[in-house]
C-alpha cells in the first residue's frame, strides 16, 4: 500500500493514482464489503428468524402471517418438552450419537488420509474412488438389509445401529476432503521433525496435524451436523424414546392439542435443535481459520 | 474415481519414486492397517446392502412364497417398458434438480466463503449465521417451507403474489429449488472457507505489489490454489443432489413433475412393497450417479492424490 510500487522497477498493472483516490477506493470497497455481509446473513437468517417468530405464536395467531409475534407466548416450547414427548431423552441421544460419530469417523478419517495423501502404495485412486462409490446409492435401498442385519446381531434400539451407519456416510466425504488437505500440507517439515528424532506418529500429530486444522474442524462440524440431522436410519432402528435422537421425536410430535397440527410445536422444536449447534459453531469457528497461520510457518 | 487412469498413474508414480528414492515395504504396510478399517466398516455397512439389492433387483416381486428368477426383465421394465415413462420423467427431474441447485449453491456458497475469509468485525458471528440453515434438520426445514410456500403462507403474503406453489409443475420444482439452494449453499461456503486457508497471505501481497487488480488475483492465485477444495465440495454436493429425497417427498410429495429417483425408490420399496424392482432402481441411479460422477471428475481433473511427486 505504500508509494514505493512506483519506484519499482516493474510499474502496476492498472493505473491507481493519488493516495486520496486510494483511499476513496478504499472505503467503497468496504461499504461493498459490509453491504454484501449484510445481504447474506440476510438470506441465510431470514426463513429461521420466520420458524422463531412461527415457534412463539400460539394456535390462533400461526396462521396470521404477522411477521412480529405481538403476542408472544411460550406454549410450543412446553409442548416440547411437556406431555407425553420425551424431548430432553431424546437431545441427549442425539449429542451422545453425533459426538460418537464425530470421534470415530474423525479418527478412521484421518488415519486413512494420512495413508493415501502420505504414503506409498499402490491403488491409491482406485480406493479413492471405491470411498467414493459408496455414496453413490440411494439411502433407502441400503436401509432395509441394514435393518435385518442388525436385527441378527440384536441391535435394534441401541445407539451402535445408528452410530455405525453414520460414521459409514460421513467417511467418504471426510476421507475426501481430508486428503485434499494433507496434500497441500508442507511434509519438509516431517522429513525435518523425524531427523530431530520424532517418531512417525509425534512428527504427524505435534508438526503437521496442527496446520491441518482448518481441515479438519470443517470435516468434524459437518459431520456432527449430518448426524444431528440425520432421520432415516434412526427412525427404523430406534423404536423407543430410549434410543431416539431429536429427528425422530420431533416427527413423532402430537402438537398441543389433540387436533391441533403441530406446526408451532415442530417449528419451537427445530429452534431448540438448532441452537446448540450455532454455538458449537461459534465455539468452534476460530479453528477453522487458523492453519498455517497458526503454525507459525508459512508458505 | 477414474479406476483406469488412476492405476496408470498410481504406477508410474510408483516408478519415478522407486528410481528417487528406496523402496518403502514398510510404507505398504503402514498404509494398509491405517487404511483398513475405514474399508471394512464401509463395505460391511455400505457394501453388503448394495449387492444385496443389485441380487436382489434380479427377482421378481411376487407376494407371498419364494420370489422368482427374473433376469434382466425389472431393468427392461423401467428403462423400456411399462414403467419407462415414469422412470425417465423422474430421471430429468433429478438431473433438472441437480444441475440447478448445484450450480446455485457453487456460486452462493463461493461468495460467501470469499466473504467470510475477510478480517473484519463480528465475522465469528456471520460464519454462524451462514451455517444455520445445513444445520436445521431437513425434515423442519422442509415443513418450514412447506407452510411458507402455502397458498396462504407467508410468501405469499410478503411478496404480495397469488401463486399456488405446489399446484402446478414449474412452482413446485422452484419451490424445492429455492429451498435446496437456501439449505445447502452454507456446506459448500464451509468447505471452500478451509480450502482458502491454505493460501498464503504472502501470496496476496505479492501479487498486490506486482499491481495485480482483484480480479485478476481471484482468476490467477485464489481460483487455482482453492481448485482441489472446490471440487471436493462441488462433487459431494452433485452425489446428494442426485439423491435428493427428503424435500420433495415433503413440500409436494412428488406431485407436478418432482418426482426424483429416490422418491421412485422409495415409493417400490417400501409403499409398493417391490424389492426387486426397487432394487433395480436403486441400482441404476447408482449407474447414472457414477457416470455422472466419472464425467465430472474426467472434465475437471479431480487429482485428489493423482499429480506426480515432487
Amino acid at each position: 500500500m505504500s508509494t514505493t510500487t512506483t519506484s519499482r522497477t516493474r510499474g502496476p498493472l492498472t493505473g491507481r493514482a493519488t493516495p486520496v483516490r486510494r483511499a476513496r477506493r478504499r472505503v467503497l470497497s468496504d461499504a461493498w464489503l459490509y453491504a454484501t455481509i449484510a445481504l447474506i446473513v440476510v438470506f441465510c437468517i431470514l426463513p429461521f428468524y420466520w420458524m422463531i417468530v412461527s415457534s412463539l405464536k400460539g394456535p390462533r395467531d400461526i396462521l396470521d402471517n404477522q411477521l412480529i409475534p405481538w403476542h408472544p407466548t411460550l406454549v410450543n416450547y412446553q409442548a416440547v418438552f411437556g406431555g407425553q414427548n420425551t424431548f430432553g431423552l431424546a437431545l441427549k441421544n442425539s449429542g451422545v450419537i453425533a459426538g460418537s460419530v464425530t470421534v470415530v469417523a474423525l479418527v478412521l478419517g484421518v488415519s486413512a488420509s494420512y495413508a493415501l495423501a502420505r504414503l506409498t502404495f499402490r491403488a491409491k485412486n482406485t480406493i479413492l474412488a471405491a470411498f467414493l462409490a459408496t455414496s453413490m446409492f440411494p439411502g433407502v435401498a441400503i436401509l432395509t438389509p441394514l435393518f435385518q442385519l442388525f436385527a441378527n446381531f440384536g441391535w435394534i434400539d441401541t445407539y451402535q445401529a445408528m452410530i455405525i451407519p453414520d460414521i459409514s456416510f460421513a467417511l467418504p466425504l471426510g476421507i475426501w476432503i481430508l486428503t485434499s488437505f494433507f496434500r497441500e500440507l508442507p511434509w519438509e517439515l516431517e522429513e525435518a521433525a523425524r531427523i530431530d528424532g520424532c517418531t512417525r506418529l509425534q512428527a504427524f500429530r505435534r508438526v503437521l496435524l496442527p496446520l491441518a486444522m482448518p481441515g479438519v474442524f470443517t470435516t468434524a462440524i459437518l459431520v456432527f451436523i449430518a448426524a444431528w440431522n440425520e432421520f432415516m436410519i434412526a427412525n427404523s432402528m430406534s423404536q423407543t424414546p430410549v434410543s431416539q435422537p431429536v429427528t425422530v421425536a420431533i416427527a413423532q410430535f402430537s402438537g398441543i392439542s389433540q387436533f391441533d397440527q403441530p406446526f408451532g410445536t415442530q417449528m419451537a422444536a427445530g429452534v431448540i435443535v438448532t441452537v446448540p449447534l450455532v454455538i458449537v459453531v461459534l465455539v468452534f469457528q476460530r479453528k477453522i481459520v487458523s492453519g498455517l497461520t497458526a503454525g507459525g510457518l508459512k508458505g | 474415481m477414474s479406476t483406469h487412469t488412476g492405476t496408470m498413474r498410481t504406477t508410474r508414480d510408483a516408478r519415478t519414486r522407486r528410481t528417487s528414492r528406496t523402496a518403502r515395504p514398510n510404507e505398504a504396510r503402514l498404509a494398509f492397517w491405517l487404511v483398513v478399517p475405514a474399508m471394512m466398516v464401509l463395505t460391511v455397512i455400505i457394501g453388503y446392502p448394495i449387492g444385496e439389492a443389485m441380487v436382489r433387483s434380479l427377482y421378481g416381486d411376487t407376494i407371498g412364497g419364494t420370489a422368482p428368477f427374473v433376469g434382466l426383465s425389472n431393468y427392461v421394465s423401467a428403462l423400456v417398458g411399462t414403467n419407462s415413462q415414469e422412470f425417465w420423467a423422474s430421471a430429468g427431474a433429478t438431473y433438472l434438480f441437480a444441475g440447478v441447485t448445484v450450480t446455485m449453491e457453487t456460486l452462493i456458497g463461493f461468495g460467501m466463503a470469499l466473504v467470510m475469509t475477510r478480517a473484519f468485525r463480528g465475522r465469528g458471528l456471520m460464519r454462524a449465521s451462514v451455517l444455520v440453515p445445513w444445520a436445521i434438520p431437513t425434515a423442519v426445514t422442509a415443513v418450514l417451507w412447506k407452510w411458507s410456500f402455502d397458498p396462504a403462507g407467508i410468501i405469499n403474503a410478503v411478496t404480495g403474489s397469488h401463486i399456488i406453489w405446489t399446484g402446478s409443475e414449474w412452482p413446485s420444482r422452484t419451490a424445492i429449488i429455492i429451498a435446496d439452494t437456501w439449505k445447502t449453499s452454507p456446506f459448500i461456503a464451509l468447505l471452500i472457507l478451509a480450502g482458502l486457508q491454505i493460501i498464503p497471505d504472502e501470496v496476496y501481497e505479492a501479487a498486490k505489489i506486482d499491481g495485480a487488480s482483484a480480479w485478476q488475483r481471484f482468476r490467477l492465485i485464489t481460483l487455482p490454489l482453492v481448485r482441489p477444495a472446490l471440487l471436493v465440495a462441488v462433487l459431494f454436493r452433485l452425489l446428494d443432489a442426485l439423491r435428493m429425497y427428503d424435500l420433495p417427498a415433503i413440500l409436494t410429495n412428488g406431485a407436478n413433475g418432482t418426482t426424483t429417483l429416490s422418491i421412485l425408490v422409495v415409493r417400490a420399496t417400501l409403499s409398493q412393497l417391490k424389492p426387486g424392482y426397487g432394487g433395480a432402481l436403486s441400482t441404476l441411479t447408482f449407474v447414472f450417479i457414477f457416470l455422472t460422477a466419472y464425467a465430472f471428475v474426467r472434465a475437471l481433473g479431480v487429482h485428489v492424490v493423482g499429480r506426480s511427486e515432487k
